[in-house]
C-alpha cells in the first residue's frame, strides 16, 4: 500500500521549479479569505453538480401521478418503483445491470491488462518501430468511438458475431489511451536498475513485468480500469449498433429501448426514471472504492 | 413508439444502389399479373414462395411493448415455426439504420416492424420481400382495414410487402366539462372549432384549445391526410413531389396559420412532454387532435382529469363528412434475406389478424388494429372510465373508415419530416409561416430524392 501511494511524487519531476513552488505554497497558511472564496467556489460546484442526481433521486420516489404535478419534493414510492422496475418486463432490468457489470468489469479488467503490458513494452525495451507503433496507438486516442462503429458492425457481421455478447466485449477491450498512459507512467515509476536488478537475479522478462512493473504502476492501472469502467459503463452507440437481443443489452440501451416506448406506454416513465437513477449506483460504488487511486493515477498522468 | 418523436436522425446511411432498386419499383408498380413466367427478376408478379423443410426458427424485431407474451401463443402452437422475438428501440430510435445495416451485411432479421411511412424507404433499399405470392396472402387484402393495405401493396402495385399491423385513425379528445361549461357543443367542422378556440381563450386567456406541437411534423401531416392532401405521386418513371403549393396543404397552413397569428393556440408546449402534461392536468389545454393509441397518453399523463375527457370524430372540412386522418401505426414486414419467407409471412399474418393475438397486442402494447374483426375485439367494444365511460373506439372505428387509402408517404420521409419541423418552429417563433415550412419541406425532399439517384417527377 505505501508504495502506491508514494508512487506518483519520486519519478524525474519534469519541472523543478513547479513542484518547489507547489510546495512552497502548501506550506503558507491560506488566509480566511481565500478559504471562504474556495470553499464557496466549490459549494457553487458541488450543488450545481448534485442537484440533477436530487432531482432524479426526488422523481424516482414519484408515482406516474405525481410526477406530473412536477415538484421537487420527495414522495413516498420508492419502494413501489424499485419493484416495478425489477418486476418490467419478467426482471429485464437485473439482466441489463448484469450485462453492463459483465462489459464493464471484463473489458476494463482486460483493457487494463493489455495496457500495462503495451505500455511497459514500449516504455522499457528498445527495438524498431517503437515510436511508430507509440504514434499510431496515440492516434487511436483520436478516433472517436462512435466512427468505427459502423465498421466495426460490418467486420463483425462477417464473422457472425453480431448480436452476441462478443460484439460488444471485444471492442471494449482496447484502451489506446490506456497505453498512453501506461506507456508514461511505466518510464517515470519503473527505474531500469530495477529491471537489471531482477535480470541479474535471472527472474524471466514476464516475472519481472508481473512481479515488479505491474506493483510500481499500480496507481496507472488503477486509473486505467476506472477510466475503462466508465466509459464502457456509459457506452451507448456501439451496443445500440451491434445488439437486437435485448437479453444482451447494457443498462444504458435497456433505459433507452423503454424511453422509446413510452408513447405507447406511459406507465413506464417510473422504470426508465428509477432505473437510470439504480444505473449510476454501480457506478458510485466504483468511484469511492477506487478513488483514492484514480486521483493520484491521475495526477501522474498530468506530470507528464 | 410509432410516433417519430425526433425527425433530425442521422440520415439512413447506406441506400445501397438506389437507382437500381427504384426501377424495380417502378417495374412493380407497372402492375404485375401479366407475366405469368414471373418469377424471374423478383419483382413483378408474384414471385415463388414455397414453405421451407422441416422446422424453422424465426427472429422478429420489434419495440411493441409485450410482443413476447404474444409469441409464446404462436409458438405454443407451431412447433415447427419458432418465433425469437428482438425487443428493440423504436424505429427511429436507432432500429432502421440498424435494418439498414444489417440488410447491407446480410445479418438481418425475417420479420421487422416498420412503420408505414417508413415502408417506401424500405422498399427503396431493396430491403422488403414481396410475399404476394406467400400462401395466405392473396386472400388476405380483405381482412384489413382497405387504406391500410393499400399502405403495404403501395396502392396496388402488384407486390406486397408487408402486413399491415396497427394504425392510428385520428379523432378529437376533448375536455366535454370545459366545452359544456362555456356552451360549446363538440365541434363538427374546423370553422366551429376555430370559432371554439376563441371562445375558450377569450373566458379564461391562460387557456387553450389544443397546442401546436414543434416536435411532431407527423401529427401535422396527418392533419394533411385529412384534407386529401396527396403529397406524393409515384406515375411509373419518377416519384412525384406535391407538397408546395398543394391545394390542400393550403388549405391546412392557411388554417393553422391562422390560429397561430391569433394566439389561440399554445406554440411553445410540445408533445409528449412534461410541460403539455401540466397543461392538460391543470385545464390549460383543452383538447388534442390525435390518433387512437393518444387515449393512454391522456389517460396515464393527466390522471388528475379523469372522467372529463371525450371523443368526437374530427372536425371535417365541409360540413357532414367523414374524412379523417391517420398518426402513425406500422406494419410487420418480411425483410429481405429472410431464408423462409412463407412461414415469415404465414407468422405476420397470424400476428395481425389472430383475435387473441390482438387481443393482447391491445391489452399489453396498446396497438390499434388493422385487421377489420380486430376492431371488435372486446376490449375496443367496453367504455373507457377515464373518458366518463364512453365506448370512444366507436369513434376510432369509423374514423379508421373515413382515412383516405390513397395516401402515400415519400422514399425520404425522414428528410421531408426533418424540413417540415423546421419550418413549424420557424412559423411559431414568428419566423416565417406554414407555407414557408411546406416550400421548404418540397425543396429538401426533392433534393435529398436526386442525391440518392431517384428520378424526380417535374
Amino acid at each position: 500500500m505505501s508504495t502506491t501511494t508514494q508512487a506518483p511524487t519520486p519519478p524525474a519531476p519534469p519541472a523543478p521549479t513547479g513542484s518547489t513552488k507547489a510546495r512552497r505554497r502548501s506550506a503558507t497558511a491560506e488566509s480566511p479569505y481565500s478559504m471562504a472564496m474556495a470553499m464557496t467556489v466549490l459549494v457553487i460546484m458541488a450543488v450545481y453538480f448534485l442537484s440533477p442526481v436530487y432531482v432524479l433521486f426526488s422523481a424516482s420516489t414519484k408515482s406516474k401521478a405525481e410526477l406530473a404535478q412536477s415538484s421537487l419534493k420527495p414522495s413516498t414510492q420508492f419502494v413501489d418503483n424499485l419493484q416495478q422496475l425489477f418486476s418490467e418486463g419478467d426482471g429485464i432490468y437485473s439482466r441489463w445491470l448484469l450485462n453492463s457489470l459483465l462489459y464493464a468489469v471484463g473489458g476494463a479488467g482486460i483493457a487494463t491488462l493489455l495496457a500495462a503490458m503495451a505500455g511497459y513494452a514500449l516504455a522499457k525495451y528498445q527495438f524498431r518501430g517503437r515510436e511508430l507503433i507509440f504514434n499510431v496507438v496515440l492516434g487511436g486516442v483520436l478516433m472517436p468511438a462512435t466512427a468505427l462503429a459502423l465498421p466495426l458492425f460490418l467486420m463483425f457481421a462477417k464473422v457472425n458475431l453480431t448480436n452476441t455478447y462478443w460484439s460488444v466485449l471485444l471492442p471494449s477491450i482496447v484502451s489506446p489511451f490506456g497505453v498512453y498512459l501506461s506507456r508514461v507512467f511505466a518510464a517515470a515509476s519503473v527505474p531500469d536498475e530495477l529491471i537489471e536488478a531482477g535480470r541479474l537475479d535471472g527472474a524471466s522478462e514476464f516475472r519481472i513485468f508481473t512481479g515488479l512493473a505491474t506493483r510500481l504502476m499500480a496507481p496507472a492501472l488503477v486509473t486505467i480500469f476506472l477510466f475503462q469502467f466508465v466509459v464502457i459503463w456509459n457506452n451507448f452507440f456501439l451496443p445500440l449498433i451491434m445488439l437486437q437481443d435485448n437479453k444482451l443489452y447494457p443498462v444504458t440501451l435497456g433505459l433507452y429501448s423503454w424511453q422509446s416506448q413510452l408513447s405507447r406506454v406511459p406507465t413506464l416513465q417510473v422504470a426508465v426514471i428509477i432505473g437510470s437513477l439504480v444505473s449510476v449506483v454501480p457506478l458510485i460504488i466504483t468511484f469511492l472504492a477506487l478513488q483514492r487511486f484514480w486521483r493520484s493515477g491521475l495526477a501522474a498522468g498530468s506530470l507528464k | 413508439m410509432t410516433i417519430l418523436r425526433r425527425t433530425s436522425h442521422r440520415h439512413r446511411l447506406v441506400l445501397a444502389g438506389p437507382a437500381v432498386a427504384l426501377s424495380l419499383v417502378l417495374a412493380a408498380c407497372g402492375g404485375g399479373g401479366d407475366d405469368d413466367k414471373g418469377t424471374s427478376a423478383g419483382a413483378g408478379s408474384a414471385p415463388a414462395c414455397k414453405p421451407s423443410d422441416g422446422p424453422v426458427q424465426l427472429t422478429f424485431s420489434t419495440w411493441v411493448p409485450g410482443m413476447e407474451e404474444v409469441v409464446k401463443l404462436w409458438n405454443a402452437d407451431n412447433p415447427d415455426i419458432q418465433v425469437k422475438v428482438n425487443s428493440v428501440p423504436a424505429g427511429n430510435a436507432g432500429t432502421y439504420q440498424n435494418f439498414t445495416n444489417a440488410l447491407k451485411a446480410g445479418t438481418a432479421p425475417d420479420l421487422g416492424q416498420v412503420e408505414y411511412d417508413s415502408l417506401p424507404n424500405f422498399r427503396l433499399q431493396e430491403g422488403l420481400t414481396d410475399i404476394s405470392g406467400c400462401p395466405g396472402i392473396a386472400e388476405a387484402e380483405q381482412k384489413f382495414v382497405p387504406w391500410t393495405w393499400s399502405q403495404v401493396d403501395f396502392n396496388g402495385s402488384g407486390g406486397v410487402y408487408a402486413i399491415p399491423q396497427d394504425t392510428g385513425p385520428m379523432a378529437l379528445y376533448y375536455r366535454k366539462d370545459i366545452f359544456d361549461k362555456l356552451g360549446l357543443a363538440a365541434p363538427t367542422t374546423w370553422e366551429e372549432y376555430a370559432a371554439a378556440a376563441k371562445t375558450i381563450h377569450d373566458a379564461d386567456p391562460s387557456q387553450y384549445i389544443t397546442f401546436f406541437s414543434q416536435t411532431d411534423p407527423n401529427w401535422y401531416t396527418g392533419l394533411y391526410w385529412q384534407a386529401g392532401a396527396q403529397l406524393f405521386t409515384n406515375d411509373g418513371d419518377a416519384i412525384g413531389v406535391d407538397i408546395e403549393g398543394n391545394p390542400a396543404v393550403e388549405k391546412v397552413n392557411d388554417y393553422w396559420q391562422g390560429l397561430i397569428d391569433d394566439d389561440l393556440v399554445a406554440g411553445n408546449l410540445q408533445g409528449f412532454s412534461e410541460e403539455l402534461y401540466k397543461a392538460w392536468n391543470t385545464g390549460k389545454v383543452v383538447s388534442w387532435v390525435s390518433a387512437a393509441w393518444g387515449y393512454s397518453t391522456i389517460r396515464d399523463n393527466a390522471p388528475d382529469t379523469a372522467g372529463k375527457w371525450a371523443v368526437a370524430p374530427m372536425p371535417q372540412w365541409d360540413a357532414g363528412g367523414t374524412a379523417a386522418g391517420n398518426w402513425g401505426g406500422s406494419s410487420t414486414a418480411v425483410l429481405a434475406g429472410s431464408d423462409h419467407p412463407a412461414e415469415a409471412a404465414q407468422f405476420a399474418l397470424w400476428l395481425n389478424t389472430d383475435p387473441e393475438a390482438l387481443a393482447l397486442e391491445n391489452k399489453l402494447g396498446g396497438l390499434y388494429p388493422s385487421s377489420v374483426d380486430g376492431l371488435d375485439i372486446e376490449a375496443l367494444q367496453q367504455g373507457v372510465d377515464f373518458y366518463g365511460g364512453q365506448t370512444i373506439f366507436d369513434v376510432f372505428k369509423q374514423a379508421s373508415a373515413g382515412v383516405d387509402p390513397s395516401f402515400t408517404w415519400g422514399p425520404t420521409m425522414t428528410d421531408t419530416y426533418a424540413a417540415l419541423k423546421d419550418g413549424i418552429v420557424g412559423a411559431l417563433s414568428g419566423n416565417g409561416t406554414l407555407d414557408d415550412a411546406t416550400k421548404d419541406a418540397q425543396a429538401k425532399t426533392v433534393a435529398s430524392l436526386e442525391a440518392q439517384s431517384v428520378p424526380v417527377a417535374d
